[in-house]
């Protein structure tokens, strides 16, 4: 039943929200070990497309295929399980609790404590915060964010939550990232940070990337392929170069502007 | 939150629990009784913490679900004829399945609309006492219940540790029949259910609880099952509450379908809001304040009497509520989040000591 072909197969998936088509009989493939990059202009269906892949949206039609799961089908809780992280467009953090309290939160679907020892606080409860804590401190450092780990995220400045999120995403150990907008609304020395970090992840812990990013010269800077989506259709797909001379994404790009 | 740290601080913890304990030695019946009330309450706040502070689901129903535990435990002892420590596990538990039952709209509806879920307990389980099974539960007069006791076997004709021999029932018993006695045992559960509430707070599960708080859907996406933790926080306020009921129940020697009402819920929220939502602190520091003040409401009355002769017995009834709405509204513009918040503050400002004024 699954196509087979890389990672991720998204196959023929149509959205609508009452008369609007967010995504119309959209396909793609994400290949292992690459990054993915989706671009289109405002509004075309970039946030909505993550959104079916992390289970948030339930597309009317077609299917998400990932590890021989077809993800439109799957309960939302189940599918981080699978291998599936991602950040927010407009950062989803629990703004209440710390920068690590927020980091270990993601290492949920890690821990096989049950609620009463979690109660009792004794024997693999206690061994697992204390081992997770490692791999989260790990990703502190790895992060840069050491200064700010016992901080209320809700108080931290756009940037530095963006970075905890990535954070947060990085904790699931993930085989596939889905990153909506990493870089948005960051100076020019906070992109490059990000960027690093994203290309760091990528090749460090071989982790698949999808990201969705507005900035041409970074898209064409890290991304192995491109996917572009115009009011919900997919116009092209192919290596940055191809794309970045496609008359059809020349076009979609200079309407809008 | 409030781990501690260092070797002076087990001090005075030993110290003031130690002090506790003798209470009854050094000090008059009423402020024993005033100290039971507070550790009863701050039991049942304790549960409201994790249901209301930690999972943010806002619920009206805990006065029920200590209805059910008080029921629970005096049927488990007067019509089983079980020993009061075994019955008060088994009836907090009961009660606890009794508020996953109403925990399970949180599935559907989110705040206001919960709120009146978890209200329709408040009446539906008093009206159960009332109306239904008359026989055992004697209807709205509600029931007796028996003095919990430790019985132990009469050894070389003595009985040891406190105990005294009973004729009647031909052995050694230790009686818990005043607030001097009970004490201990709200001492026990409050230390129990402190520990508790504290490791859930440093751990998976209220990790989990609180990213449901913050944000559901983010949660969600994250692997953790909303609905699944959602109704284990019912379960486990509701089994708070319920062990709550059961002592309230067994101190008090009596209840029924009013013994503890919806001014107790609203109470308990009240507690949790001025003590600190979602704190380890809160319910202890807020259940003690409300009560405190309830005592300074009653001190107060012949004052207020002397006042207003022509309506003495309105006045004092309005006192308690007046001053508990002001404590709120007091707190919620000044102080919104809490006596915890502020104790913090004053700790992180002594570390830091003399560079803070
Ligand atoms: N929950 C929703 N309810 C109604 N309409 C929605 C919803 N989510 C998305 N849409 C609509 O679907 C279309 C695509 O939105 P989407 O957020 O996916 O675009 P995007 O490509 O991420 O845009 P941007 O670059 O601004 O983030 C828009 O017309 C949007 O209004
Ligand atoms: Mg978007």
């Amino acid at each position: 039943m699954t196509p087979n072909s890389g990672l991720l197969a998204v196959r023929d998936v149509s959205l609508s929200f009452g008369g609007t088509a967010a995504l119309t009989d959209v396909s793609f493939d994400v290949q292992e070990g690459e990054i993915l990059a989706i671009i289109g202009p405002n509004g075309a269906g970039k946030t909505s497309m993550l959104n079916c892949i992390s289970g948030f949206y339930r597309p009317q039609e077609g299917g998400i295929f990932f590890k021989s799961a077809d993800l439109t089908k799957t309960p939302t809780h189940k599918i981080a399980p699978l291998g599936i992280a991602r950040t927010f467009q407009n950062i989803a953090l629990y703004t209440g609790l710390s920068t690590l309290d927020n980091i270990m939160a993601a290492r949920h679907i890690h821990m096989r404590q049950r609620s009463v020892e979690s109660m009792l606080y004794w024997g693999r409860a206690q061994r697992e915060e204390v081992e997770h804590r490692e791999v989260v401190e790990g990703i502190i450092d790895f992060l840069e964010i050491a200064h700010i780990r016992k901080s209320i995220v809700g108080a931290l400045p756009y940037g530095l939550r963006k970075r905890v999120e990535l954070g947060r995403a990085l904790a699931l150990e993930s085989d596939l990232l889905l990153l909506d907008e990493p870089m948005t609304g960051m100076n020019v020395e906070e992109k490059e940070d990000m960027a690093r970090f994203v290309l760091d992840i990528h090749e460090q812990r071989g982790v698949t990337v999808v990201l969705i990013e507005h900035d041409m010269g970074l898209v064409m800077d890290i991304s192995d392929r491109v996917v572009v989506l115009d009011f919900g259709v997919k116009i092209a797909e192919g290596l940055p170069d191809e794309i970045k001379n496609d008359p059809q994404v020349i076009q979609a790009y200079l309407g809008e502007v | 939150m409030s781990v501690l740290r260092k070797r002076w601080q087990y001090v005075v913890l030993f110290v003031g629990l130690a002090a506790l304990f003798l209470l009854p030695a050094y000090s008059s019946e009423s402020t024993v009784s005033f100290v039971n009330r507070v550790l009863i309450a701050i039991v049942a706040v304790q549960g409201l913490n994790i249901l209301t502070g930690y999972t943010g689901q806002i619920s009206l129903g805990q006065a029920a679900f200590m209805t059910v535990g008080g029921y629970a435990s005096t049927l488990l002892v007067t019509q089983l004829g079980w020993n009061f420590f075994f019955a008060l596990p088994v009836a907090a538990l009961s009660a606890g399945v009794v508020g996953l039952i109403f925990g399970l709209p949180s599935l559907r509806v989110k705040g206001f609309y919960l709120v009146m879920a978890t209200l329709s307990a408040q009446f539906i389980i008093p009206w159960i006492t009332r109306n239904i099974y008359g026989d055992i539960l004697h209807g709205a007069q509600g029931l007796n219940v028996p003095v919990p006791i430790i019985k132990l076997p009469v050894i070389n004709n003595l009985c040891f540790f406190g105990t005294q021999f009973d004729g009647e029932l031909g052995a050694c018993v230790y009686r818990f029949a005043t607030s001097d006695q009970f004490i201990h045992i709200s001492l026990v559960v409050v230390i129990l259910s402190t520990i508790v509430a504290h490791n859930i707070s440093r751990s998976r599960l209220g990790r989990a609880l609180v990213s449901i708080r913050d944000n559901d859907l983010a949660a969600e996406l994250l692997g953790i099952d909303p609905f699944a933790y959602k109704l284990k926080a019912f379960f486990i306020a509701a089994v708070f509450a319920g062990a709550a009921g059961a002592m309230l129940a067994h101190n008090l020697r009596h209840i029924n379908s009013v013994t503890v009402n919806l001014t107790d819920s609203i109470l308990f929220m009240g507690m949790l809001v001025v003590g600190g939502l979602g704190t380890s602190l809160g319910p202890i520091f807020g259940a003690t304040l409300v009560i405190l003040l309830e005592e300074i409401a009653t001190v107060m009355s012949p004052w207020v009497i002397s006042v207003l002769p022509d309506n003495a017995a309105g006045a004092t009834a309005a006192l308690r509520p007046l001053i508990f709405g002001l404590a709120l509204i007091v707190f919620l513009i000044f102080e919104p989040r809490g006596l915890a918040h502020r104790w913090k503050l004053t700790k992180a400002a002594w570390r830091m000591r003399p560079f803070s004024r």
